[in-house]
């Protein structure tokens, strides 16, 4: 047996001593196995609690719902017929029922079942096979395709044109129409930051079904469409002096995909 | 009796060592319970669980998912795929380290050499540059996709947040990652991007000061993209990708269907 540590043992024995109204040595004895326990001897104040009562105090709907009533006057009437009661039927009765509580959960879950499968290897494996995939194709462009590297910088010789990287070429674009304060920063850091994370505040609309949202939907496309036309005129239709050019008589003025227009055909 | 030739010889020898070995304690240290490594390991719908459950990945994945988020069509794998790509761009990234040395008189010869005088050196450099041009495409997919999905709706609205951090962080990852050729094509581009930010209202001039390391881009700038590129981006990206693929599970996984 374990040695239960002294401390505790006096407290639990302080609350035993407490709760029977006896002293703390008797009850430490008590609990030591060195003296016979105290025998509470309360009696039991409503012997005959009464099935009627049951029935008034629990929720009339929940009462029709699992009919507790019914279950609880059966025992009572078994009582009547002590021959049929062949256990214990001399047991004080030291509780009694107040009322049914229902066994629901506080907070409302869903309790649609979701289908769902094992993650290995129905998910694990198309993972798998796109990331080599993934790899293959990555591999197979970088042994194709070079990447560009021109001569030593130079601060002194500025090419013309000078191009930012492609995913910042619409913004480029759009620098030429507007004054530079509202389409250099206000654009990408008002409305590409700030704009795109309120994105989810500012549609409350709690569908997601795409025949519910035709105008979030509508807006967003027309933002790639934008954005994509401006890129695809920054990276291939501008020339020296951002003057307009067509790929298929001035050639493409974007550095950074020479090699892929030498492979189509070649550049300028 | 039969005579073994040498190559069935051969074969039972593997098989045997092969069976020692995964029957071995320092084996079963390795692979957990549920590994389809270990010895003994059958398809069941138990020790499909345990594959997930008993695995670093289930850091990552839950025991289960919902059966329409496993369709290929339904993430298209992007998230998955930027992550990857992320993973694939670190591998090639330390790697090319080895290599470069960012001052105004090196990193253009080093990128030289290594394209002509290293092994594969050309191959690693392609890859880590398409790759990252690939994934500035792909995280931009899934972000689409998220959108078409409505998949940023409540309980998703911080996780969409944390996501156009994530955007922004691969812009600048890309975009410090641009000049450390040192090349005409990498010094004017950046030139070109600083200076937008430099029309950045009220501290525009600061902005642009401090992103240079000066006025205009010199070798303190490529010094300063390269601290950038390599360790504080990357570092504040793996951060919010963890929060992000944390919330993606807290959210309910992944969202829908439509
Ligand atoms: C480095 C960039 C990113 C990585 C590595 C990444 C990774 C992931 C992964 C692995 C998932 C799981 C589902 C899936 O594959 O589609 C996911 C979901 C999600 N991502 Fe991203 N993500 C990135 C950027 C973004 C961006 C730019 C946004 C939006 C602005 C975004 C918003 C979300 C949302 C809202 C979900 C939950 C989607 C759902 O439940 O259907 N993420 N992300």
């Amino acid at each position: 047996m374990v040695d239960i540590p002294e401390h505790l043992l006096l407290r639990s024995a302080e609350a035993r001593a407490k709760a029977l109204g006896i002293s703390v040595e008797q009850a430490l004895a008590e609990m030591k196995g060195e003296t016979e326990p105290t025998v509470v001897s309360k009696e039991p104040e409503i012997e005959e609690a009464p099935a009627a009562e049951v029935k008034e105090e629990a929720p009339a709907a929940e009462v029709k719902e699992e009919a507790p009533a019914a279950e609880v006057k059966a025992p009572a009437k078994k009582v009547d017929s002590p021959e049929e009661v062949d256990f214990a039927p001399e047991v004080k009765v030291t509780q009694r029922l107040l009322t049914v509580v229902k066994a629901k959960p506080i907070q409302k879950s869903v309790s649609v079942p979701v289908d769902k499968v094992n993650t290995w290897p129905h998910l694990m494996l198309p993972e798998f096979i796109a990331l080599m995939a993934m790899t293959a194709f990555l591999i197979l462009i970088s042994a194709i395709l070079q990447a560009p590297l021109l001569e030593e910088a130079n601060p002194n010789i500025t090419p013309n044109p000078a191009k930012a990287p492609w995913y910042f070429l619409g913004l480029q674009e759009a620098l030429s129409y507007w004054d530079p304060q509202i389409a250099g920063v206000m654009i990408p850091l008002v409305v590409g930051m700030i704009g795109f994370m309120a994105i989810p505040y500012v549609d409350r609309n709690p569908d997601n079904n795409p025949s519910k949202r035709k105008y979030a939907i509508l807006m967003y496309t027309f933002f790639l469409a934008g954005a994509g036309t401006l890129t695809v005129i920054g990276v291939l239709f501008r020339g020296p002096g951002w003057n307009w050019t067509y790929p298929w008589i001035d050639g493409i003025w974007f550095d950074d995909l020479l090699d892929w227009v030498n492979f189509l055909g070649d550049g300028h | 009796m039969q005579k073994l030739s040498f190559r069935e010889k051969l074969k039972d020898t593997a098989v045997g060592v092969g069976d020692s070995l995964k029957g071995s304690a320092f084996w079963s240290s390795i692979f957990r319970p549920g590994s389809p490594f270990r010895k003994g390991y059958t398809d069941s719908p138990r020790n499909r669980s345990y594959v997930v459950m008993n695995n670093v990945l289930y850091h990552l994945h839950p025991v289960k998912v919902k059966r329409h988020g496993v369709r290929l069509s339904y993430t298209l794998c992007l998230g998955g795929l930027s992550f990857f790509l992320f993973i694939v761009l670190t591998i090639t990234g330390i790697w090319l380290m080895f290599y470069f040395r960012p001052t105004g008189e090196l990193a253009y010869v080093d990128i030289q050499a290594l394209q002509t005088s290293v092994a594969f050196g050309s191959l690693v450099r392609n890859m880590h540059r398409w790759g990252a041009h690939l994934m500035v495409l792909v995280v931009f997919l899934h972000m689409s996709r998220v959108f078409y999905h409505g998949a940023y709706k409540a309980p998703r609205e911080f996780n969409w947040v944390i996501g156009v951090i994530l955007l922004f962080l691969t812009l600048f990852l890309s975009f410090t990652g641009y000049l450390l050729p040192w090349d005409q094509l990498a010094i004017w581009a950046v030139t070109v991007g600083g200076n937008m930010a430099g029309y950045t209202p009220v501290f525009g001039a600061q902005l642009k000061f401090i992103l240079f390391a000066g006025l205009e881009a010199t070798a303190a700038t490529l010094l300063r993209f390269y601290v950038l590129h390599v360790l504080f981006f990357p570092f504040i990206i793996v951060i919010f990708m963890a929060i992000h693929f944390w919330r993606v599970r807290k959210d309910g996984g992944i969202s829908g269907p439509l």
